[in-house]
């Protein structure tokens, strides 16, 4: 097809968030004239995210603000937004997606963008008092529940898990994290800043129980309220508010009869197609990324965008470029900011090479075999970006480390 | 071109000033933008419109003339 062509195609996106919205966006930057259908099965238009478990939570930013773009703004991309509607199933070899509402929609291009959705406790939904936090409807609610709770376990130690607990801590909360790795956050940092992470929470009394004495038995409620957690070694905590933060699964349901592989998302080439026509962006994307040499599936604010403007020039350009980022995510916890470049998870070494967690200030070195696979800085925003660089630079962990 | 900064949405990932190091900065710590440029060239748009696609927090608003 020749890229006059390629202008005026008729785009499908299904996903209406970050990705979706920021693919719309880029098509219409790069000049596509043709039809563009954005599905959202949120009735809300695009909005931000990770102040859901910061903000939101603290009463400091309101829903209306969390608007990503304005809607004169979207107005003018001239997008036909299906919101409020899900995808029922995609129709790949007659190029159709069909929509809960009845309708079907035909593409010449398509564009998965249906992110994550969070994880559940069974029988969960039949008790009051117990939340995930994914959308903003349920940030809202969450913030209320915490406005009236005085006990709260958060199941999960992970990055959600953590930002939730620091926040209703700070607003006078008593708090339980269950977690089931030693440390918090040690999957993805490892052990060493793990704790470190772990004390800076455990001194802010938060209280943390790990192991066994972490794995859930069972919900605890009197008349569908809850009241508490059972654990596997026979305690208990009272809780007048649980929060499931147990991570979330790639939004594939609808892809099932597809044809497309799915486990752990969409899988897609190095160039983020999935088959012919076909390409996903954002959470619910599992792609090689070439500069790591590995698989990825990145629930990443800055990947939705990121990833979604490749795919636009992917359809624009027609051309295989990888998609091959330093994959970048941040995390606010009390004073702590965390950011951090790269691809940390299943790293080799950690070497913290300046600060501590507890001195606010602190670098860390992440090794992947002989490799620098990426860095971690917490209240070292400048020094980090410098570090960012030698990260895409594939830099290796003798000179890195001679460097720091 | 000219824009509007929100300032205190920047939640200091400093991605502006990878897309656009010539207008953006970051403070050394919490990494809150810098802008260094406010009233940006015209060989500087590319970038400008870059880095507010791009920003996570859509702090940047672009004023079209």
């Amino acid at each position: 097809m020749s890229p006059t062509d390629t202008m005026s195609t008729k785009v499908v996106i299904v996903g209406a968030s970050a990705a979706g919205t920021s693919a719309a966006e880029g098509l219409r930057a790069r000049g596509h004239q043709g039809d563009i259908v954005l599905i959202g099965a949120e009735r809300h238009r695009a909005y931000d995210r990770p102040p859901l478990s910061k903000q939101i939570l603290q009463g400091t930013l309101e829903p209306a603000d969390l608007a990503l773009r304005d809607p004169e703004h979207l107005k003018d991309l001239a997008v036909n937004e299906r919101l409020g509607v899900s995808a029922t199933a995609l129709d790949a070899a007659q190029a159709s997606v069909h929509l809960d509402d009845g309708a079907t929609v035909s593409y010449d291009r398509l564009i998965i963008a249906t992110g994550v959705s969070a994880r559940r406790l069974p029988h969960s939904d039949r008790v009051r008092g117990v939340y995930t936090l994914r959308t903003l409807d349920e940030g809202v609610g969450l913030r209320t529940a915490l406005s009236e709770a005085s006990r709260m376990v958060v199941i999960g130690g992970g990055f959600l898990g953590a930002e939730i607990a620091a926040v209703a801590a700070q607003l006078g909360v008593d708090v339980v994290i269950a977690s089931n790795t030693s440390a918090l956050l040690g999957h993805a940092l490892g052990s060493e800043v793990g704790e470190q992470v772990t004390a800076f929470h455990l001194s802010k009394g938060i209280r943390l129980r790990t192991g066994h004495a972490a794995r859930v038995k069972c919900l605890l409620s009197n008349k569908r309220q809850i009241t508490g957690i059972a654990f596997e070694n026979g305690e208990a905590e009272a809780a007048d508010l649980v929060v499931v933060a147990i991570g979330s699964d790639p939004a594939v349901d609808w892809l099932r009869s597809s044809g497309l592989q799915l486990d752990d998302g969409v899988h897609c080439a190095p160039d983020c197609s999935a088959a012919p026509n076909v390409y996903a962006a954002g959470d619910v994307a599992r792609w090689h990324n070439l500069l790591f040499d590995s698989a990825m599936r990145t629930e990443h604010r800055t990947n939705a965008t990121d990833q979604a403007l490749h795919v636009v020039n992917r359809i624009i350009d027609g051309d295989r470029t990888p998609y091959t980022p330093v994959p970048y995510f941040w995390s606010d916890q009390f004073t702590l900011k965390l950011q951090a470049h790269g691809h940390l998870r299943r790293h080799d070494e950690v070497r913290i090479i300046e600060g501590s967690v507890a001195e606010g200030r602190m670098v860390a070195l992440y090794r992947k075999r002989e490799t620098l696979c990426g860095v971690l800085a917490i209240g070292a925003a400048k020094a980090l970006r410098q570090w960012r660089g030698h990260v895409a630079a594939q830099m290796t962990w003798d000179d890195a480390t001679s460097l720091a | 071109m000219t824009f509007d900064i929100k300032i205190d949405k920047c939640v200091g990932a400093g991605v502006c000033a990878i897309a656009a190091p010539g207008i953006f900065d970051q403070n050394d710590d919490d990494g809150i933008v810098v802008v260094l440029d406010a009233n940006p060239s015209n060989d500087q748009l590319g970038q400008l419109r870059d880095a507010a696609a791009r920003c996570p927090a859509a702090v940047i608003t672009l004023m079209e003339p």
